[in-house]
C-alpha cells in the first residue's frame, strides 16, 4: 500500500498563534509534515495565522497563506486552491477543530476535498466525551464515571450521586481551558458556569475523581494496513489532577511491570482501532490506581500532540513526519528509520537513558492569578533533559529552565511545606527537596503528594547525597567522587555552592581529574544498530560518541524554554541560522533544550546537542566540537547572558561583539554613545535604593518608566504616575536583584512607538522594517499591534529614523541583526532602546518583506558584506525593504486562563504569541489580525465606551463613525455625556459600583459586542477591572487603548466595505 | 558500604562497578537485551542459560519482583550487568526487591557500568565471553576465566535445563490486575505434549488458555513415547544455545513430522528447521529485545515481536517446494517463521507468548489449535 497517486495537492492547517496549551510543538509537526509531503512530490498548501513559525516560511510550502483560521477564510483558500486533501492532524486542536467545521459544514464535500490523517467520524468519536465513553465500554476498557453536562442543575444532580471532588472539562477547548476540580458545591457552580460558556458546544464533562492515581501516556502510530506501534511511554511525575502539560513527565514509564505495561499497550492499540484512527499518531492517556492496578482510560488525541513532540525528541522517532507519510498511504514498514538507515520505521523505539520534561510557569506576570496547578494548563513553556539516570536528567532539566532560582532554600518557608506539598503548584518540586532536607520521610511526602515513591526516593537520595558532599574541600575530591557527582547530574555551579568555591574552580579541578563530559547518541534502538545522526546529549559515562569532524562549523545557541517575551520567534531565527549555514556550506551545530521546537529536530541542523543552555554545558560542547564560531544573537536573552562569559573563556563569538551588546544594555555607557551621536532619548537616571529612585523620579518629573537594567519581555516594568508606585517597585526590585541598578526614564505619554529591525555589516545598514505600533508608547512592544509599512509617520520622521538607525548600527559596530525602539512625540524621534541582536519581530518582518533576515545576518557573521548578499535582499544593501501589502502583527493574550487578572495592557509583556493579518489597507489587515488573535470585531450591535477625559474627543469621532455604520452606542455616564453633547444617541450604562443593570450585566447578557475601556493612567480601579475581566470571560472583544479603538473602527469599516480575500506569501513576494 | 564488582571480557576489556545480588563469580556469553520492561521475565527465562545479560535500560529493579512474573522456578541468567540497579522498588505487585530475587539464587549483579559502551562493543565485535565477579576476583583472573569459558556454538545447554520428570500443566493465563484482559480463549479440548528444552511458563499458560492439557516431557523423550500419549499436537519449546548439538531431539522430531501437528518456538523452530533438512548459523550478537518488527507474509501485517536467540535458520538451506517461509525479520531479513506446505507443522523464531513483550503474535496459539482441529478431522 504505497504512496497514494490519486491525490496531488494537500492543504495543511496550522495551529495559529502560540497560546498556553498550543505552542511550538505544532510548528514542529507542521514543518515536518510539509517537508515530508513535499519530499514525496506532493504540492503543499499551508494555512496558518502565525508568522513566527518556520512552517509559514515560503520555502516550506508551495503556497503559504498567513490568514485567519476561520471557516470563511479557509473556504476562500480552498476555493482558490482546490486541494485534493486536507491533512487535519498536525495543526493541534485548532487545526483539528477547523477541519471538523469545514467537513461538517459541507465545504470539503462541495470542493471535493478528502480529509486525511483522521476521518471525521474518528475525530468525533475521540473528542465527543459520550461517544468516547461508549467506544471504550465496547472494547472493555474502563473510563472514570462521568456525565456530560449542559447546565449547572445537571451538575448538582450528578454531584449528589457520585460525590466530590469532581473533575470538570469543557468540551473542545485548548489545553483544558475552563476546566477545574470542584471540591464542593460552590466550586462546582463557578467552574461549571465558566466551562459551559467557554466550550464552543456549551458542554462540560463532569468526571469521577481519580486524583492521586498514577498517570501515563502512550504515543501510538498506526497505518492503513493496521500495523501499529508504541513510540514511547511517558509517566507523569505528578499524579492525576494536574494537566499533563503542567506535569513533570518522564520517559519511559518507570514504575510499571511488563504485565501492566503490556496491558496498557493492548489498551492503547484497541483504542486506536475502535476510534478508527487509521493513519498517523495519537496519544492515549491512562490512570492507574497505585493500590490495585485498576486502569482507566483518561482521554485520547486523534492527532499529533504536545506529547508527540516530546516523544519524538525523547526517542529520535519523528512522529509528525511519519504521520504525514502514513496519511498519504504509506505503511510503517515502507518508511525507513533515518537514524539507523537499515531498519524500518515499523518498530518500537527503545531507549537507554531517561528523559524528563519540566514545565515553565510565569504566574509572576499575572498578579491576581492563584499559582495553583489544576486540570487547566497554565505553563507557558517547557524544557526536556536527557540523562543516563533519572536524577541526572532531572537536575539537567532544572537548570535548563533558567528560572534563576536554582533551588536556593532561602525562598522556601518551612511553615508552607504541608500546603505546598498537598496543593500542586509551580514550586512543589523545590518544596519536596526542602521537605527532605528538613527530615521528612518518603512516606510523609507520599502521603501529601501521591507522587510515586520511586520518584520521591530518587529525590530523597539526591538530597542525602548532596548533604554528604557538602562542606568538602575541593582539593580533597577524588576523580571517582567527582565523576559520581557529575553522574548524579550536579552542575559545577551547584558543586561550587556545596564546596564553598566557584564554578570555575570546580571546572578546573574536574578537568585536572580527567572528569569530562562525554556525549551519547539518541538512536531509537539503545545502540543495537549504528546511528548515522549526531543527535547527542551529555553524560559522564566512559565512552564519547560525539565523533566530531573537521569541517568548517558554527554552533548556534538556541533560546531554551518558551516564556513570555522569548518564544518561537527566536527559534525561527535559530532554525534559519542552521538552514543558512547549510546554504553557505558550513556545518551547523544546534544547542537547545526545548522539545517543542523545530530547532531540536535532528534534521534541522547537521548536529544537535539536546542540552541546557548553561555556561558549563555549552563549554562542554565547545570543548568537544571546537567550532569556528558561535552564534549567540539569535536565541533571545538566553544566549546573550552567556556571551561575555563565553568570550572570556576564549570562545569565538560571531557577529556583533558581546561587549557592544553589553554596552547597549548598560544605560550609562549607552547614554554616552547617544550623547556623542546627538541622538535624543527620554531623560533617565539609575538608582539602587528607594530614596535614590524617588529623587531621580522627582528630577525627571512624573510619569516615569521604572524597570530593571536587564530587560526580558518587560519583566517587572511599571509606569509610575506618583511616588508611591516608585517606592513599592523599588522595595520589590531590591529584594529580587539587590546588585542590579534600576532604570528610571521619563515616560513619554501618548507617543507613537516604532520598532526597527535592521542588518548591518559594520558599514552598510539595511533596514528590514519600520514598524509603527498601534498602541501608544508605554504598552510593551511585544503586546502592541504593529503595522508594516508605517501608516501615519511623516517622511521627515521616517528619514530621521533611518538616519538614527544607520548611525547607531555603525556606532555599536553591529555585525548582524539589530533592533531599535523609538518613540515619536510631537514629531520628535527619541531612542528608547537598542538591542544589537535578533528581535521578536524578525520573523514577522521576514514574512512581510520576503527577505529572510536571519539568513542575511548569518552571511554577514561568516564575513560577507551586504553588497555580496544582495541576491538575498532583493538587490538592496541599504535603505528600507519594501512591503507590498499592509501587514499587521497582533499579540495574543492568555487572560482567559488566569481568572481574576486584569487584561489591561501595560509595560509588562503578557502576550504568549502573535498573528499576522494581510490586507490591501490597514483596516483590512488589522481586522484579520484581530480575528486571528481571537478578537473578532462585530459588524453590528451595541458598542460600549468608557474612556478617560484625555480620550473623550477622539472617542466621539470613533463613535460617530460607528453610528454611521449602524452600530448602537452605550457608555458610562461621563463618556455618554460627551457623546450626547456631540449629538450622538447613546445608552447610559451604570458602572459596577453605581447600580444595576451595569456594564457587567450587559456583557453577560450578550448585549455588548465590543468594549472600549481605556485606563485612567495610574493604576486600574476595581470597577474597570471587573468590566474588562467580564469581557474576557464572556468573550467580548475588549480594547483598552484609544489607539487600539481607532484601529478597530478602521477594521470594522473595512470588513463592511472590502471583499473577503486572501494572499499567499509566494504571490506577495513574486 | 558498596562492594566492588568487575566484569571482564575475553578481549581484555574490564568494567568496574558496584556489586549487588549474590557474592559470586560467573562466566558466560555476554549478550544485551534492549527491553525497557520485563527484567524479571528475562532473569527467569531458561534460554539465557550460559549467558551474562546486559540490560540496556539504565534503571533496573524499579518495580521489584513478584511471584507471578517468573518464567521458570528460578533465575537462569548467569549474571546481570546494568547501569543503575534499584533496590527500593515501587509497585503494588512487588513482593521483594530485584536484588533479593537474584541473591536468593546466587546470581551476581554489577551496577554502575556504562552499559551502552559495552553494547556498542558487542555490536561491533560480536557476542563475547565474559566473567563477572562480586567476590573480589582480580581483573586478570576474570579475563582468564572469560577466555576459558567454552563458546556457545556446539554447546548442548538444553539437556542441562530440561525437566528431569514428565509433568502436567493446566494453569491458563490469569489477569494480573482488575483491568487486564486475557486475549486467548479456549478453542477446544486438546492434549499437547511439550518438549522442554528450557520452556517458558508463559508458553504453557498460553497453551492451557486455548484449551490444552499439556504434558511437559524431557528433551530426550523418544518420539514413540510422545505418540503413545496420543497427543493432538506436539509443542517444541524455546531453549538456550546452539541447536546443532541437539542431534537426538532432531532425530525424534523428524519421526514426529507428519504424524502429529507440531508447533515450535525459538529453539523449537531451529530444531524443526534442522529436522526438515535445513542448517542453522550463529548471529553476530543475536536478537534480544521486545521491539523487533516481523512481517507475516500470509497476512502482510507487521508484528512487534519478542526475540531471544543467538542462532538462526538459514532460509536458503530449506527446500522451498516443501517449506513455506511465513515470517521475516524486517531489521535484518533473517527468517522468523516457516510452515510445511503439506504437513501439519509451523514454527516461529520469536516468542508469541511474549512475557516480557507485546502480545501482537498470540494468534499463533490459536493457529495451533486450528491446526490440531483440522488434523483431527
Amino acid at each position: 500500500m504505497p504512496r497514494r497517486n490519486d491525490i496531488h495537492r494537500i492543504l495543511i492547517i496550522g495551529s495559529g498563534p502560540i497560546v498556553i496549551g498550543q505552542a511550538c510543538e505544532f510548528d514542529y509537526s507542521g514543518t515536518q509534515a510539509c517537508k515530508a509531503l513535499r519530499a514525496d512530490g506532493y504540492e503543499v498548501i499551508l494555512m496558518n495565522s502565525n508568522p513566527a513559525t518556520i512552517m509559514t516560511d515560503p520555502d516550506l510550502a508551495d503556497r503559504t497563506y498567513i490568514e485567519p483560521l476561520t471557516v470563511e477564510y479557509a473556504e476562500e483558500v480552498i476555493r482558490r486552491e482546490r486541494p485534493d486533501a486536507l491533512l487535519s492532524t498536525v495543526g493541534g486542536q485548532t487545526g483539528l477543530n477547523l477541519s471538523v467545521e469545514l467537513a461538517e459544514r459541507g465545504i470539503l464535500d462541495r470542493y471535493g476535498v478528502e480529509l486525511i490523517g483522521a476521518k471525521l467520524e474518528a475525530i468525533k468519536k475521540a473528542e465527543d466525551r459520550l461517544l468516547f465513553k461508549d467506544a471504550m465500554r465496547k472494547i472493555g476498557l474502563e473510563v472514570p464515571q462521568s456525565r456530560l453536562l449542559t447546565s449547572v442543575e445537571e451538575g448538582l444532580e450528578f454531584a449528589a450521586k457520585i460525590g466530590y471532588p469532581l473533575i470538570l472539562r469543557p468540551s473542545f477547548t485548548l489545553g483544558g481551558t475552563g476546566g477545574g476540580i470542584a471540591y464542593n458545591r460552590e466550586d462546582l457552580i463557578e467552574i461549571l458556569q465558566r466551562g459551559l460558556d467557554l466550550s464552543p458546544v456549551h458542554e462540560v464533562l463532569a468526571e469521577e475523581s481519580v486524583l492521586g492515581w498514577k498517570e501515563f501516556e502512550l504515543e501510538v502510530m498506526r497505518d492503513l494496513a493496521g500495523n501499529a506501534i508504541i513510540v514511547c511511554s511517558i509517566e507523569n511525575f505528578d499524579p492525576m489532577g494536574v494537566h499533563t502539560g503542567d506535569s513533570i513527565t518522564v520517559a519511559p514509564a518507570q514504575t510499571l511491570t511488563d504485565r501492566e505495561y503490556q496491558m496498557m499497550r493492548d489498551g492503547a492499540l484497541a483504542v486506536l482501532r475502535e476510534i478508527g484512527v487509521d493513519t498517523g499518531g495519537s496519544n492515549v492517556q491512562f490512570a492507574i490506581n497505585p493500590e490495585n492496578g485498576r486502569m482507566v482510560v483518561v482521554e485520547m488525541n486523534p492527532r499529533v500532540s504536545r506529547s508527540s513532540a516530546l516523544a519524538s525528541k525523547a526517542t529520535g522517532f519523528p512522529i509528525a513526519k511519519i504521520a504525514a507519510k502514513l496519511a498519504v498511504g504509506y505503511r510503517l514498514d515502507e518508511i525507513r528509520n533515518d537514524i539507523t538507515r537499515v531498519t524500518p520505521a515499523c518498530f518500537e523505539p527503545t531507549i537507554d537513558y531517561v528523559v524528563v520534561k519540566i514545565p515553565r510557569w510565569q504566574f509572576e506576570k499575572f498578579p491576581g492569578a492563584e499559582p495553583v496547578l489544576t486540570t487547566q494548563m497554565k505553563s507557558v513553556g517547557e524544557v526536556m533533559a536527557i540523562g543516563r539516570t533519572f536524577r541526572q536528567a532531572l537536575n539537567k532539566g532544572l537548570r535548563a529552565l533558567e528560572t534563576g532560582k536554582a533551588s536556593s532554600p532561602a525562598v522556601l518557608r518551612e511553615d508552607l511545606i504541608t500546603q505546598k506539598l498537598i496543593t500542586p503548584n509551580p514550586d512543589r518540586l523545590s518544596y519536596i527537596r526542602f521537605a527532605f532536607e528538613r527530615g521528612y520521610t518518603v512516606d510523609d511526602v507520599y502521603e501529601m503528594t501521591k507522587i510515586d515513591p520511586w520518584f520521591l526516593r530518587q529525590i530523597d537520595e539526591g538530597v542525602r547525597y548532596e548533604k554528604q558532599l557538602e562542606g568538602r574541600e575541593l582539593a580533597t575530591i577524588t576523580a571517582a567522587e567527582m565523576k559520581q557527582a557529575k553522574r548524579d547530574g550536579l552542575s559545577d555551579a551547584r558543586l561550587a555552592r556545596l564546596w564553598n568555591t566557584t564554578a570555575e574552580a570546580v571546572r578546573a579541578r574536574r578537568k585536572e581529574l580527567g572528569v569530562a563530559a562525554v556525549f551519547n547518541r539518541v538512536d531509537t534502538c539503545a545502540a543495537e544498530f549504528e546511528s548515522f545522526t549526531p543527535y547527542l546529549y551529555s553524560s559522564y559515562e566512559d565512552e564519547c560518541e560525539a565523533d566530531p569532524d573537521n569541517r568548517r562549523k558554527v554552533m548556534i545557541l538556541g533560546s531554551g524554554p518558551n516564556r513570555i517575551g522569548q518564544g518561537i520567534e527566536f527559534d525561527y531565527c535559530c532554525v534559519h541560522a542552521a538552514f543558512a549555514l547549510r546554504d553557505f556550506g558550513v556545518e551547523s551545530i544546534m544547542v537547545n533544550c526545548n522539545p517543542e521546537t523545530v530547532s531540536t529536530d535532528y534534521d534541522t541542523s547537521d548536529r544537535l546537542y539536546f542540552e541546557p543552555l548553561t555556561l558549563e554545558e555549552v563549554l562542554n560542547i565547545y570543548d568537544r566540537e571546537k567550532p569556528d564560531g558561535v552564534i549567540i544573537q539569535f536565541g533571545g536573552q538566553t544566549p546573550l547572558n552567556l556571551a561575555l562569559p563565553l568570550k572570556r573563556a576564549g570562545v569565538p563569538i560571531l557577529g556583533t561583539d558581546p561587549e557592544s551588546i553589553d554596552l547597549a544594555e548598560d544605560r550609562k555607557l549607552f547614554g554616552r554613545v547617544l550623547d556623542e551621536l546627538g541622538i535624543p532619548a527620554p531623560p533617565y537616571g539609575t538608582a539602587t535604593s528607594v530614596e535614590e529612585a524617588v529623587a531621580v523620579a522627582r528630577r525627571l518629573g512624573f510619569p516615569v518608566l521604572v524597570r530593571p537594567s536587564y530587560v526580558l519581555g518587560g519583566r517587572a516594568m511599571v509606569i509610575a504616575y506618583e511616588e508611591d508606585t516608585v517606592r513599592r517597585y523599588m522595595q520589590e526590585a531590591t529584594l529580587y536583584a539587590p546588585d542590579r541598578p534600576v532604570l528610571i526614564d521619563r515616560f513619554l505619554e501618548d507617543a507613537v512607538e516604532v520598532d526597527v529591525d535592521a542588518i548591518s555589516d559594520g558599514e552598510d545598514v539595511l533596514i528590514g522594517g519600520i514598524m509603527e505600533h498601534i498602541e501608544e508608547a508605554g504598552i510593551h512592544s511585544g503586546d502592541s499591534s504593529c503595522v508594516l509599512p508605517p501608516q501615519s509617520l511623516s517622511d521627515g520622521v521616517l528619514s530621521v529614523i533611518q538616519d538614527y538607525t544607520v548611525r547607531l548600527a555603525r556606532a555599536l559596530r553591529v555585525r548582524g541583526l539589530m533592533n531599535v525602539q523609538y518613540a515619536i512625540k510631537d514629531g520628535q524621534v527619541f531612542v528608547l532602546e537598542v538591542n544589537p541582536r535578533a528581535s521578536r519581530t524578525v520573523p514577522y518582518v521576514s514574512k512581510a518583506t520576503g527577505v529572510r533576515l536571519p539568513k542575511v545576518a548569518v552571511g554577514i557573521m561568516l564575513g560577507q558584506k551586504l553588497k555580496d548578499l544582495a541576491h538575498l535582499t532583493g538587490g538592496r544593501a541599504s535603505g528600507v525593504l519594501p512591503v507590498k501589502q499592509v501587514c499587521v502583527k497582533s499579540p495574543v493574550f492568555p487572560f482567559s486562563k488566569f481568572p481574576g487578572v486584569d487584561p489591561a495592557l501595560g509595560p509588562e509583556m503578557r502576550s504568549t504569541g502573535e498573528v499576522m493579518g494581510v490586507g490591501e489597507n490597514f483596516g483590512e489587515a488589522f481586522g484579520k489580525a484581530q480575528l486571528s488573535a481571537g478578537v473578532p470585531l462585530p459588524s453590528e450591535g451595541m458598542i460600549f465606551f468608557s474612556v478617560n477625559d484625555r480620550h473623550k474627543s477622539e472617542a466621539v469621532q470613533l463613535a460617530r463613525r460607528l453610528a454611521a455604520l449602524g452600530f448602537q452606542l452605550a457608555a458610562t455616564r461621563g463618556t455618554a455625556a460627551a457623546f450626547r453633547a456631540a449629538g450622538l444617541a447613546v445608552k447610559t450604562v451604570f458602572k459596577v459600583n453605581e447600580g444595576r443593570p451595569n456594564a457587567v450585566d450587559l456583557i453577560k447578557d450578550g448585549r455588548l459586542k465590543l468594549v472600549v475601556y481605556t485606563t485612567t493612567g495610574a493604576h486600574s480601579f476595581s470597577d474597570e477591572r471587573a468590566i474588562r475581566r467580564s469581557a474576557v470571560t464572556w468573550r467580548v472583544p475588549c480594547i483598552t487603548t484609544i489607539a487600539g479603538a481607532r484601529a478597530a473602527v478602521d477594521a470594522i469599516e473595512s470588513r463592511l466595505r472590502d471583499p473577503l480575500r486572501v494572499w499567499n506569501l509566494q504571490q506577495m513576494h513574486a | 558500604m558498596s562492594r566492588p564488582a568487575i566484569l571482564a571480557l575475553e578481549d581484555g576489556t574490564v568494567f568496574h562497578g558496584v556489586a549487588f545480588g549474590a557474592e559470586a563469580v560467573r562466566t558466560g556469553e555476554v549478550v544485551f537485551n534492549t527491553a525497557i520492561t520485563g527484567y524479571q521475565e528475562v532473569f527467569t527465562d531458561p534460554s539465557y542459560t550460559g549467558q551474562i545479560v546486559v540490560l540496556t535500560y539504565p534503571h533496573i529493579g524499579n518495580y521489584g519482583a513478584n511471584e507471578s512474573d517468573s518464567e521458570a522456578e528460578r533465575p537462569y541468567i548467569e549474571g546481570l550487568v546494568v547501569r543503575d540497579f534499584n533496590v527500593t522498588p515501587s509497585n503494588w505487585r512487588a513482593r521483594m526487591t530485584a536484588d533479593e530475587f537474584l541473591r536468593r539464587d546466587g546470581i551476581p549483579v554489577i551496577s554502575g557500568v556504562d552499559a551502552r559502551a559495552l553494547v556498542r562493543k558487542i555490536r561491533t565485535q560480536g557476542a563475547m565471553r565474559g566473567a563477572l565477579s562480586t567476590a573480589g576476583h582480580s581483573a586478570e583472573e576474570l579475563i582468564e576465566m572469560a577466555r576459558r569459558t567454552p563458546p556457545m556454538a556446539g554447546l548442548d545447554l538444553a539437556s542441562r535445563v530440561t525437566t528431569a520428570q514428565r509433568y502436567e500443566w493446566t494453569q491458563p493465563l490469569e489477569p494480573c490486575s482488575p483491568s487486564e484482559h486475557v486475549s486467548l480463549q479456549p478453542l477446544g479440548s486438546f492434549r499437547v505434549v511439550a518438549y522442554d528444552f528450557g520452556i517458558k511458563r508463559n508458553i504453557l499458560r498460553c497453551l492451557a488458555s486455548i484449551g490444552a492439557r499439556v504434558t511437559v516431557v524431557p528433551a530426550s523423550t523418544p518420539a514413540e513415547d510422545v505418540l503413545a500419549l496420543k497427543p493432538d499436537g506436539v509443542f517444541l519449546s524455546n531453549g538456550p544455545g546452539d541447536p546443532e548439538p541437539l542431534t537426538g531431539p532432531v532425530a525424534e522430531i523428524r519421526k514426529l513430522i507428519g504424524r502429529v501437528p507440531i508447533f515450535g518456538i525459538c529453539l523449537g523452530h531451529q530444531l524443526l528447521g534442522l529436522a526438515l533438512g535445513g542448517r542453522t548459523f550463529k548471529l553476530k550478537f543475536g536478537h534480544h529485545g521486545i521491539n523487533h518488527p516481523v512481517l507475516n507474509y500470509r497476512t502482510n501485517r507487521v508484528e512487534i515481536t519478542v526475540q531471544n536467540h543467538g542462532f538462526a535458520v538459514d532460509p536458503d538451506s530449506l527446500n522451498a517446494r516443501e517449506v513455506e517461509l511465513t515470517h521475516v525479520n524486517l531489521n535484518d531479513q533473517t527468517l522468523e517463521g516457516l510452515r510445511h506446505r503439506s504437513l501439519p507443522l509451523f514454527c516461529v523464531q520469536y516468542h508469541p507468548e511474549a512475557a516480557a513483550g507485546p502480545h501482537d503474535s498470540r494468534y499463533l496459539f490459536e493457529d495451533f489449535a486450528a491446526l490440531m482441529k483440522e488434523f483431527h478431522q
